[in-house]
């Protein structure tokens, strides 16, 4: 595959293979295969409806998989055993598409929830935490009595994520952390992203539509369509892409590419 | 400690990304060089070490509480994520704080941007968690329970008001009344109730008639509980065992329904498109409950008839010739009818309770689960007093 040459020696903390998942006759991910290297932003990127969350999920275990096999820090989700599935759960953090937090627990019994599960800390201790990630993630102390209905779309996505964050995880899954966000809370997301990417040595697997992201944030960019990654590389590589679809995502009328022709990215 | 102890285990099976600690290993000294106290901190700084660091810390602060300056050296500090990083910024601002000179040196350049981050927690403007004396408490509870039913009772006449708007409306142009939404409710409600309810009301006709035959044998007046029977079971228990079953069946289901609607805004949705949604969801449903429970209550009392005569000729040795002539001499066509009169307005009230607590639902879970528990208790208890105002009423008229 594309991806496995252009990266060399670095450690695969996601390893997809032939992965088969549909619902009924439907086969929405038909073989895929995708790495993802440790210490890494990819950005996964695809039509609407082309299954990225199916395949987010699908790594997560919420969804069963028909052929294929999955392995997360080298352990094979598929066999592994109830304990060793959950010490890798504890390791990864997850940003749901619509947010997903607890809607009878506060903001800050949402974000001390996980905390609470798996480590034994006083409260003086989980409260300070809760107020230092929700100010990581730009938010104030003044949201943390807030119930998750009282919130506006881009503070649920700024909570999902400081509760996404809230164990340390080595892994993040987020889909599509910026939808809905204004241009300004999207950027001060990628910026926080890379930030905790950088200080956490956290590895991202970001599904996203934003194209600024992409650009900014994403080392890596990994492409879905038909049921496969058809291409996987940093953004140079798919601005130099001939694929049709690449060629109209990355350089069509809405990207940078699109907006000044004479970008230094465009060859 | 000993779920301290269950906690390295399940972290040691984790096979981390870096050593963790062992639980005797210590994550910062201390020493006294004048009066500047050195702290130097070791190993790794994680979450899972974070409650025995957050007790050293602790103890070092009320252990010098009026040292000059500190030096926190770092270089010895492996890893870091923000449970350590938030501890050390803990201790420098505890020392700080009682005015001595706090100073953090060899940080690794990795971690330099989360302690920066961490540092710019301000922690001043947690809102305090209300804790209201409990005296207080108890009183507000029971003036906010009471406006509540008082609320909710007026919540209950507004629907109704408005449900009777929606039908005036509806009549005057037929067309738009929602017919296939009524059909695929009375389904859901009468049709597919029918077999639970059968069941249901001939056990206990099968039961009031075994105990009525039971003690009436005592005095000789066996044959009158065919009387007993009749009556019971046509004007009171048929209406009421069906109206019960159907708040605890559809009543909930409508509540839970038009609740989660509400929660994702497909209520709000249907407004903006310029419809009503009492016309359009609470309507038709309404009306289905207004249709089927009177059917459900005469299947209901028919079977409720039959489990008593079989018991009847059964157990208390009286023919089914028997029991049809008595029954026909015990009731008359108005003991029928006062069962099938108090269907339809017991119905209206259940349908209505349901949609007004269906609405009341607010954003989350919880609100639901509460709003479905309050239809039900309401509704039966509405049916109950309902029942016990019909009785007067038929009472005072003579039927
Ligand atoms: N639970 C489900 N049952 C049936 N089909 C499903 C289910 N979940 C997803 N699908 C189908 O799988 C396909 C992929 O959906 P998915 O949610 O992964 O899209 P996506 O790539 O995340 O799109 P978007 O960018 O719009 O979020 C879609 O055709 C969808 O209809
Ligand atoms: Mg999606």
């Amino acid at each position: 595959m594309a991806q496995a040459s252009s990266n060399g020696q670095r450690e695969v903390v996601i390893e997809a293979r032939g992965i088969v998942v549909g619902f009924g006759s439907h086969i929405v991910l038909d073989h895929t295969d995708l790495d993802v290297y440790r210490g890494e932003i990819l950005g996964f990127v695809g039509g609407s409806g082309a299954g990225k969350s199916v395949l987010m999920r699908t790594i997560i275990g919420l969804i069963p998989k028909r052929a294929g096999t999955i392995k997360v820090f080298g352990v094979n989700m598929g066999e592994a055993s109830d304990v060793e599935r959950r010490a890798v759960e504890r390791r990864w953090g997850v940003l749901f598409q619509q947010g997903a937090l607890f809607s009878s627990l506060t903001v800050m019994e949402n974000l001390q929830f996980p905390v609470r599960e798996y480590l034994d800390l006083s409260q003086r201790l989980l409260d300070d935490l809760a107020v230092a990630k929700l100010e990581m993630v730009g938010l104030d102390a003044s949201v943390c009595n807030k119930f998750p209905s009282e919130l506006s779309g881009g503070m649920t996505k700024r909570v999902a994520l400081a509760r996404a964050l809230a164990l340390d995880p080595e892994i993040v899954f987020l889909d599509e952390p910026t939808s809905g966000l204004d241009p300004i809370g999207a950027g001060d997301f990628d910026t926080l992203i890379a930030t905790l990417q950088r200080t956490l040595g956290l590895t991202v697997f970001m599904v996203t539509h934003d194209l600024d992201s992409l650009h900014t944030v994403c080392d890596r960019i990994a492409v879905l369509a038909e049921g496969k990654v058809i291409a996987a590389g940093p953004m140079d590589t798919m601005l130099k892409s001939e694929h049709p679809w690449l060629k109209s995502y990355f350089r069509g009328k809405r990207s940078r590419a699109g907006y000044q022709p004479q970008g230094k990215a465009v060859t | 400690m000993v779920n301290r102890i269950a906690c390295f285990q399940v972290f040691s099976s984790l096979g981390g990304r870096s050593a963790v600690g062992s639980v005797s290993e210590t994550l910062l000294e201390e020493t006294m060089q004048g009066d500047r106290l050195v702290l130097s901190g070791r190993g790794a700084w994680l979450a899972v070490a974070a409650h025995d660091l957050e007790a050293t810390i602790e103890s070092l602060i009320k252990k010098y509480p009026s040292v000059k300056t500190v030096a926190i050296d770092m270089s010895q500090v492996e890893r870091l994520d923000t449970f350590g990083a938030w501890l050390l910024e803990r201790l420098v601002r505890a020392f700080t704080r009682d005015g001595s000179k706090a100073e953090v040196t060899g940080l690794k350049d990795d971690y330099r941007a989360l302690t920066e981050e961490v540092r710019k927690v301000k922690l001043e403007d947690i809102p305090p968690r209300t804790h209201g004396q409990t005296l207080a408490y108890a009183l507000n509870a029971i003036g906010e329970n009471i406006a509540a039913i008082g609320q909710s009772f007026a919540a209950m006449v507004n629907m109704l008001g408005a449900l009777v708007v929606a039908l005036v409306r509806v009549l005057s142009r037929p067309r738009s009344f929602r017919l296939t939404s009524m059909i695929h409710q009375l389904d859901n409600v009468a049709w597919r109730a029918v077999p639970i309810v059968l069941l249901i009301t001939f056990l206990i006709g099968c039961i009031i008639a075994q105990q009525g035959l039971f003690h009436f044998r005592k005095f000789g007046a066996d044959v009158y509980v065919v009387d007993m029977v009749g009556i019971l079971v046509l004007r009171e228990l048929g209406v009421l065992i069906v109206c019960i079953m159907v708040a605890g069946r559809s009543g909930s289901a409508y509540t839970a329904e038009l609740g989660s609607m509400k929660m994702r805004e497909e209520i709000d949705a249907l407004r903006t498109m310029g419809f009503d949604p009492i016309e359009v969801l609470i309507l038709p449903r309404v009306l289905a409950l207004i249709i089927g429970v009177p059917i459900l209550t005469f299947l209901g009392s028919m079977a409720a008839l039959y489990g008593g005569g079989l018991v009847c000729w059964l157990y208390g040795g009286i023919d089914p010739d028997i029991f049809l002539s008595r029954l026909k001499e015990a009731i008359a066509l108005n003991t029928f009818q006062v069962g099938m009169i108090k269907a339809p307005f017991m119905a209206l009230v259940i349908g209505v309770v349901a949609s007004v607590e269906g609405l009341a639902v607010k954003g989350s879970a919880e609100s639901l689960g509460r709003q479905t528990t309050a239809s039900v208790v309401e509704s039966i208890f509405l049916v109950i007093v309902m029942d016990g105002i019909f009785a007067i009423f038929f009472a005072s008229i003579g039927m």
